[in-house]
């Protein structure tokens, strides 16, 4: 089992034709993918990588059936016009790829979404994959990469990766690989504050998954989904065991680093709130980063010692 | 910055239909006085400034004749709040307070919604009186629903008579938080004077970041959150991103104060989000200070990296370069690579760089970074995602130390640009953001094919077997990433004919001016 995306799943990618469309294509292709179709505005009835074009998110599924997920890569600013293409047509989770995209954008394709019983994941965010079975986005870049650095789930010693950050969601998977850790799936939730799909939702379909044993958190300063997994932990929803970093101790107030999300305001979202919610709510969290192969190891040694 | 000032907001506001005090902004003291005499004092005087609690910070006075305001404008233009010096001071006309309430809307990210926040016992402290506070959700697409508000009321000790002006006016602010796309917009207080008139009594705004391209009536110069005025390098590199959409480019000055009693100043080049806070932690935990912060990531193009470089060796004193994001990047590290190197060898860079590339090509990206920094003055190394960020930081440290003991004094920003650069004899064709030139009077033959094998086919020989544009001007204008690379292997081959001069527009200036090229402690 995996979440979010295996290979059954139908795929259409909006804004094919595009620089960044054309490549992600070809990776999700290649790795194991089904991408069924491509969306851009006057290139209907061209290819891209041997996947059809159409003008329209409706007119594609006119022809080919309807689809469980749609990738978006367009310019920040067409965004929003697309999500709710996608979703009015039908789709019901929509990945939006690209950075800047406007907050009101954000919060208006989330109202479409909630009425339409849609969901999204992003936007800024790099994607999903489920090694061994498919990708969706742009992680690992090459399929080959993707194959080399992620391992595939290993029964009982396999945790789910949730990410605030791109880079380091390929980080967290390569390293814990190293270090003889199976992978279900990596979710990049995105990097701004508001996102479709956030930390303790993504826990909560880790909880169900069969394969995810352990869910690993690369968290950051800013927002509340840090401490709103936590109390999920508390209400007994999460029960899995949470190994976590929270990125940005040195930050400080008032200025933000890249991420949209990751911005202290007045006391909240603060390093230091995260850590305390999540570790009296049961987690570990880890100091530095490089601390997280282990504390996971650790993690699996004592479950085996409890079963 | 993407905050507005309070008189900003007010005559937004007031343009929407919402009353503001009588008032009028002031840059000196004369203009103080001046204001107080055409609003008739007393007057209220207060400082623009993106503080909480002014008024305790003794920002906010009150001025009995224009004498008195011209004084008072004397100090308050003196003064500083964290890094903002005070540059103008709003002086308004005293109103007869009845009633203050607090009205905010903040976006909750739980809800993916706006919230409006209402106290109708407004006013100051309202941080100690949450539970007092009405938590309205809005519908980003609808807004907000009228009954909400007018429920809020029922309970508080307004008159019933004034339940409509109030709930008008609380939808006004709604209305124009989505019309100008404010990520915050507060109201504190919105009063009812002794007369029943609603007015804004102070406003504060902070527009999306993002959204700030369609705004431009707000007139917000540089939208990027910073705990200081923005510097003259931000500005710089505020127009770079803004010109160049090829992924991501964020650079921001930090304080250097007690860099004294550290290990030195250093240029910070990161990529991705959260790969360059990990990675800036490791290289402070080393003992560095951190001249600014910079991210370039999303598959950027060389030239953007390569203006990045460019613009973070702008900042005196440095003693080191250290570059490092998440260490498994998706992207191709090679664009990076190409950046940097040219970038390096333009301004013959005599500090030590370590630059963490691990990800996507990562070997190839190492041996271009390797191979064409061999002979400058300072090294330069790369390293790969099996070489941890505290590694990296490690032997960074190592390299500053024993530069310092040899070299001594910091870098200093100046460009290389070879002979053949704007010479007659040369050849040379425009692109995006700048101009190609390739050496013809040093074009043998094997020179002409190493040029055009590195070309991406956007070159060719000519009858003369030397190398020219093989493609019409507009294809080549966005191939800049391409061409830079062509350079940097060319010089790796021993072939350095060619040279892509990128402009970076503001950043002479900038550097002739010596002006703000360190963010204020």
């Amino acid at each position: 089992m995996s979440i979010i995306i295996d290979r059954t799943k139908r795929v259409l990618v909006q804004g094919i034709t595009g620089r960044e469309g054309r490549a992600r294509t070809r990776l999700m292709r290649e790795f194991g993918t089904n991408v069924v179709a491509g969306c851009t505005p006057g290139k209907g009835g061209e290819e891209v990588e041997g996947v059809p074009v159409f003008n329209t998110v409706e007119e594609a599924a006119e022809c080919l059936g309807m689809f469980d997920i749609s990738v978006v890569f367009v310019p920040a600013r067409l965004v929003k016009s697309a999500a709710i293409e996608a979703i009015e047509a039908g789709v019901k989770l929509i990945v939006l790829v690209p950075d800047r995209v406007p907050l009101w954008d954000a919060m208006e394709i989330a109202t479409v979404a909630r009425q339409h019983n849609a969901n999204f994941i992003g936007p800024n965010t790099l994607g999903v994959i489920s090694p061994g079975r498919a990708v969706l986005g742009m992680i690992g870049g090459r399929a080959e990469s993707a194959r080399q650095w992620f391992n595939e789930p290993i029964a009982g010693r396999t945790v789910g990766i949730i990410s605030r950050s791109g880079g380091m969601t390929s980080s967290c998977g390569y390293y814990l690989s190293r270090a003889g850790v199976g992978l279900s799936t990596l979710v990049h939730v995105g990097g701004d504050s508001v996102i479709g799909l956030p930390i303790p939702d993504v826990a909560r379909m880790f909880q169900n998954d069969s394969d995810t044993d352990a869910i690993v958190i690369f968290g950051e300063i800013g927002g509340s989904q840090e401490e709103r997994l936590a109390e999920l932990m508390q209400q007994g929803i999460v029960t899995k065991p949470v190994i976590a970093y929270i990125g940005g101790k040195a930050a400080r107030e008032g200025t933000r680093f890249s991420h949209a999300g990751a911005i202290i305001e007045g006391n909240r979202g603060t390093h230091e709130g995260k850590t305390a919610a999540l570790t009296a709510a049961g987690a570990t969290v880890v100091d530095g980063f490089g601390d997280l192969p282990g504390a996971v190891l650790e993690t699996f040694k004592k479950k085996q010692t409890v079963a | 910055m993407a905050r507005l000032h309070e008189y900003q907001g007010k005559a937004i506001l007031k343009t929407a239909g919402l009353a503001v005090p009588d008032g009028r902004v002031a840059s000196t003291a004369s203009e103080a006085r001046a204001a107080a005499e055409a609003l008739g004092c007393p007057v209220i005087m207060k400082v623009q400034a993106w503080v909480t609690g002014r008024k305790d910070k003794g920002g906010v006075v009150l001025a009995k004749s224009p004498d008195e305001a011209a004084g008072h404008a004397e100090r308050l233009l003196n003064m500083r709040f964290g890094n903002f010096p005070v540059t103008e001071v709003l002086v308004e006309q005293v109103i007869d307070i009845a009633h203050e309430l607090f009205v905010s809307l903040t976006i909750d990210d739980a809800a993916q919604a706006p919230l409006l926040l209402l106290d109708t016992h407004g006013g100051t402290g309202i941080e100690d009186r949450a539970a007092t506070v009405a938590r309205i959700p809005i519908n980003p697409t609808t807004g907000v629903n009228t009954d909400d508000i007018r429920n809020a009321l029922v309970s508080s000790p307004l008159d019933s008579s004034l339940h409509d002006k109030i709930t008008r006016a609380i939808e006004t602010i709604i209305n124009l938080a989505k019309s100008c796309e404010a990520r915050s917009f507060e109201v504190n207080p919105l009063v009812v004077t002794t007369a029943g008139d609603v007015l804004a009594a102070d406003c504060r705004i902070t527009i999306d970041d993002y959204a700030v391209f369609r705004h431009p009536e707000l007139g917000i110069e540089i939208a990027r959150e910073l705990d200081h005025p923005a510097t003259a390098l931000e500005r710089v590199a505020y127009d770079v991103e803004q010109n160049d959409h090829r992924g991501t480019f964020y650079f921001a000055q930090l304080p250097t104060d007690g860099a004294e009693n550290t290990k030195g100043v250093i240029g910070f080049h990161g990529a991705g989000g959260g790969g360059s806070m990990m990675s800036m932690d490791a290289v402070t935990n080393e003992g560095f200070t951190l001249a600014n912060f910079c991210d370039t990531s999303g598959n950027p193009s060389a030239a953007k990296v390569y203006r990045a470089a460019r613009i973070i060796l702008s900042q005196p004193g440095l003693v080191g370069y250290f570059g490092s994001g998440s260490g498994v990047a998706s992207q191709e590290q090679f664009h990076s690579a190409y950046g940097l190197a040219k970038a390096f060898l333009e301004l013959n860079i005599t500090i030590p760089v370590v630059v963490r590339l691990g990800g996507n090509s990562e070997d190839r990206a190492c041996d271009i970074l390797h191979d064409a920094c061999e002979n400058l003055p300072a090294i330069v190394e790369g390293f790969r995602k099996d070489d941890t960020p505290a590694a990296c930081a490690q032997r960074f440290a190592e390299l500053v130390a024993a530069s310092q003991k040899q070299v001594g004094d910091a870098f200093v920003h100046e460009r290389i640009i070879p002979g053949f650069v704007n010479s007659a004899s040369a050849y040379s064709f425009p692109i995006t953001g700048g101009t190609v030139w390739i050496d013809h009077t040093n074009c043998e033959a094997a020179t002409t094919q190493t040029v055009i094998t590195n070309s991406s086919n956007l070159l060719k020989a000519d009858s003369n077997n030397r190398p020219v544009l093989a493609v019409a001007e507009e294809d080549v204008a966005g191939a800049d990433s391409e061409l830079i690379a062509c350079e940097i292997e060319c010089h790796r081959a021993g072939a350095p004919v060619i040279f892509i001069d990128l402009e970076i527009p503001g950043l002479d200036e900038a550097l002739a001016t010596k002006e703000t090229l360190t963010a204020a402690s």
